[in-house]
């Protein structure tokens, strides 16, 4: 099969490169290298739309941060995902960090942003009672906002792939050789694709694919950045994104009320070697904790209930890459680091933009559909819609998820959408993210994934490849786990 | 396996439990003795019986029946009287909300969403394991960390294997037995780590669980760090001082693919929470009288809800109590307040109930902070009685007679453990 794109990475850039191309008609494959869309460093981003205001004038960041700010509420209406405008502060604890808010400010209003304030210390301590009577002063922006990043990548996979768009996971890409005539042979363990242009949105590795193909010499080196959630019982401490000061290294250490209303606190900024490492530490979480104490005293490491790491992909120069490369119809989006999710929707428009510049016929798909079907949240219906639900269907009266409230049949449907390990239906449903980790509900979801899918609880995964979780009881060898 | 189906779903009942494990049953079946005449008891599991069905191991039923049974014989017996007592028993559904006017919206797999009205309401939905992210152990996040008791689940109620080559964190009561459980199983067991002093499981289950099967028990140590992309490859284990902090001078690395945590359980109190209750800030469970009533009138508290046990015949002697009340509750029977508060001092960790009356007799279940020998428990100056060893792991109960709280006119009795001579 010839394709006109093969999208490689199938993150959040990924995924929106492929929902924005499915407007036309292409044929569109998106390469993904793990066993899901958004398993990599999507999976573990905080989550935050950023007001606007923050990337420098004249850089891309900057110029994109804004732009996609703006896309986010048509997504969010089209395409069925957590997300809501919560707004974001940016404290000062002393008068030099003022000064810094009114940079900050001044960046924003040049740009367009809206409803920037600047608040004195009793404004932010009477809007958000819970930080520190040091703060000074804060930069109010209600632009900002925070999504579920992994469910923006599945919903924006699956509308690409209503569309017509093909994914293919678990495609990890070995080699891309340019031929004579133009196009490209992409190879991959399993199979040849043929595609006459290439989008490289391969994240952390994106380095690696434009070496592959002649396309550009970069390195991105990973960041790595550990994030500490917190029990439910804390929902409500703060409602806005709380950011410290920032720093040109990092954006700091934030506290971040999740859509679902989780705190996140994190993340930590450190420059590691290895691309595949996520470990967190104990230093980590001495540093998180330590740092947001200082401007929200309530937090206690006592409330801890989880805790992750993720990989910003950094580059040189530390803009974003987003362009067509000396190789003719392969295009870069290399470098995406923060406020790459935020910017993720312009990116989209923008390799649209260039895909037509290189040369690529670009005709309007008049069957497109904007929309995905909405999704039942039981647990969020009003009395009179669960009992019809749980009358029609006895699986939206089973209990999947106790934590989090989340029914059988939701986890269901989340396994007809796509769903193929415990991770995969814990970030489409959050079945498993609460309290407990999974400890009520990993063996059901696993029986359910077992019966759906017809295959053995041995063959059930955490997120694909050696993560099995259960092994037969007759003997075998140490390393040999589940049978796949 | 037995399980009841309710004749017809009623839309009020006198008591409603939540709950079907061993303190529910206990729960339903006083409230029958008081007088209770329609009762429900109500289980997420498609079986009543609770974590019964998985703990395969004896040791069960000496102080409650008399002799020593397995988990699943335990359970059995609680039922049949259930069943011989005419309780509706509603399993496959779920308490999902409570009111402070006792409406329960249940999520059922065969009756749908429905509410029932309770004359009376006993919380006794168990508890729940801690987690890797309740210790923050760090490291990648790999498969194969899980709880002892979601491991019991997979061994003895699924016939699968949590992994081959097993390390334990934490010496809690489910860990040693699954110890003993996956060394059966042809598993290796490399070692038990343990960051106390001492072991947070019963003595007997130490000897029996750990010393009769060679696995090693390493006090003061700990994982400091888990290794494995996909698949836990490993861990780093290091001892730690007193502050507990890990010495990484003296640590060293154990390859294995599983990290079975044991590290204590939490009473279950998400259901509790929706009505406006007080909580122990040390148990964390309800607060409750000496008719275990938490602080919402006509709710009541019992078993692992309202503190962890360590032998389930605790949990059904308390679980009894807590029925009667909740039947004497729903008939109108009042037995007059409580008048003494309980404090937990010296090497006292907590007190349940958190009050008593001095117009009857009690029984007090408390833990001590850290293990001593030759020691004495005081009641103030009312009541002292010569213990010959404490043990965090192991809770202490007194009868305490209404003679003797009689002779107290303060509103708050300090409970001591101390050295003797």
């Amino acid at each position: 099969m010839r394709y006109d794109v093969a999208i490689i990475g199938g993150g959040v850039v990924g995924c929106a490169i492929a929902r924005a191309l499915s407007r036309f008609r292409l044929r569109t494959i998106l390469l993904e290298k793990e066993c899901e869309v958004g398993f990599g460093t999507s999976k573990s981003n905080s989550g935050i739309i950023h007001a606007g205001h923050n990337g420098a004038t004249g850089t891309l960041k900057g110029e994109l941060e804004w732009a996609g700010n703006r896309l986010w509420d048509k997504l969010h209406d089209e395409l069925d995902f957590g997300f809501h405008r919560n707004g974001e502060l940016m404290v000062a604890m002393s008068p030099e960090q003022v000064s810094r808010l009114e940079h900050f400010l001044e960046q924003g209003r040049k740009r367009g942003v809206t409803g920037l304030e600047i608040w004195d210390g009793d404004r932010v301590r009477r809007e958000e009672p819970a930080l520190s009577t040091e703060i000074v002063a804060a930069l109010a922006a209600p632009t900002a906002g925070v999504v579920n990043p992994y469910e923006v990548c599945f919903s924006l996979i699956e509308n690409a792939c209503l569309n017509g768009v093909e994914l293919a996971v678990g495609m990890p890409v070995r080699a891309i050789r340019p031929m004579a005539g133009g196009g490209f042979d992409i190879v991959t363990p399993e199979r040849l694709v043929h595609a006459r242009y290439i989008v490289n949105s391969a994240g952390l590795f994106s380095d690696e694919i434009a070496r592959m193909a002649g396309a550009g010499d970069y390195t991105i080196r990973p960041r790595k950045g550990e994030e500490y959630l917190l029990d439910k019982r804390l929902k409500g401490l703060v409602t806005r994104t709380i950011f410290p000061c920032p720093t040109p290294q990092s954006k700091g250490i934030l506290v971040i009320p999740t859509y679902d209303g989780t705190l996140m606190i994190g993340p930590t900024a450190g420059f590691i070697d290895d691309k595949n490492e996520r470990s967190t530490t104990a230093a980590g979480a001495e540093e998180i904790f330590a740092a947001v104490r200082r401007f929200c005293p309530g937090i206690s490491e006592r409330d801890c209930i989880a805790e992750f790491a993720g990989l910003r992909a950094t580059i040189e120069g530390d803009d974003f890459v987003i362009a067509p490369s000396k190789q003719k119809g392969f295009i870069n989006c290399v470098g995406i680091q923060s406020p790459g999710l935020t910017a993720a929707p312009a990116i989209a428009e923008r390799i649209v933009a260039i895909l037509r510049d290189e040369g690529l016929e670009m005709i309007e798909n008049d069957r497109f559909q904007p929309r995905v079907g909405k999704r039942v949240r039981f647990a969020t219906l009003s009395l009179e819609d669960q009992v019809r639900l749980a009358a029609e269907d006895h699986r939206f009266g089973r209990i999947g998820c106790r934590c989090e409230q989340i029914s059988e049949r939701e986890i269901i449907d989340a396994i007809h959408a796509g769903a193929r390990t415990l991770d995969g239906i814990k970030f489409r449903t959050r079945a498993g993210m609460g309290r407990c980790q999974g400890g009520f509900c990993s063996w059901r979801s696993m029986q359910l994934l077992s019966s759906e899918l017809g295959i053995p609880m041995t063959a059930v995964t955490k997120r694909g490849g050696n993560t099995w979780i259960v092994c037969e009881r007759k003997a075998k060898s140490a390393n040999e786990g589940g049978d796949a | 396996m037995i399980t009841a189906e309710p004749r017809h779903l009623e839309s009020r009942y006198d008591v409603v439990i939540a709950g079907a494990g061993p303190a529910g049953m206990a729960a339903a079946m006083g409230a029958r003795e008081r007088g209770a005449e329609k009762i429900l008891l109500i289980d997420r599991e498609r079986e009543a019986g609770g974590i019964l069905w998985q703990c395969i191991h004896h040791g069960f039923g000496l102080i409650h029946f008399g002799t020593e049974l397995t988990g699943p014989e335990y359970a059995q017996r609680c039922l049949q009287q259930v069943i011989d007592g005419g309780i509706d028993v509603l399993t496959d559904t779920y308490v999902y909300d409570i009111s402070p006017e006792r409406t329960l919206k249940l999520m059922s797999g065969t009756q749908g969403i429905k509410l029932v009205d309770a004359g009376a309401v006993v919380l006794a939905m168990g508890a729940r394991e801690r987690t890797r992210g309740a210790i923050r152990i760090g490291g990648e996040r790999p498969s194969g960390v899980l709880t002892a008791g979601l491991a019991q689940k997979f061994v003895n109620m699924m016939g699968l294997l949590p992994g081959r080559r097993v390390v334990i964190l934490g010496s809690g009561d489910i860990g040693l037995i699954m110890a003993r459980r996956l060394t059966l199983e042809g598993v290796e067991v490399l070692g038990v780590f343990e960051i106390m002093p001492h072991a947070n499981g019963l003595n007997r289950n130490v000897v029996q669980c750990l010393h009769d099967f060679d696995i090693p028990l390493h006090l003061s140590t700990t994982i400091v760090d888990i290794r494995g992309r996909e698949r836990v490859t490993g861990v780093t284990v290091a001892p730690v001082d007193e502050a507990f902090k890990p010495d990484m001078s003296r640590a060293w690395d154990v390859d294995c693919d599983t990290v079975m945590l044991s590290i204590g359980l939490i009473p279950e109190n998400e259901l509790s929470r929706r009505i406006n209750l007080r909580f122990d800030p040390v148990t964390t469970g309800p607060i409750v009288s000496s008719t275990m009533e938490t602080t919402a009138n006509g709710v009541f508290a019992c078993g692992n809800v309202a503190h962890i046990h360590d032998l389930v015949d605790f949990v059904s002697r308390e679980s009894l109590l807590a029925g009667r009340s909740a039947g004497e509750f729903a008939t109108g029977k009042r037995p007059p307040a409580d008048n003494i508060r309980l404090m937990p001092g010296d090497n006292v960790t907590y007190c349940v109930p958190q009050t008593v009356s001095s117009d009857r007799e009690h029984t007090i279940y408390m833990r001590v902070k850290k293990p001593m020998e030759e020691c004495t428990i005081k009641f103030g100056d009312i009541y002292s009685k010569k213990l010959p060893y404490v043990f965090p792991a192991e809770m202490v109960t007194i009868k305490m007679q209404a003679k003797f709280l009689q002779k107290f006119h303060g509103d708050t009795l300090r409970v001591d453990v101390v050295k003797r001579g």
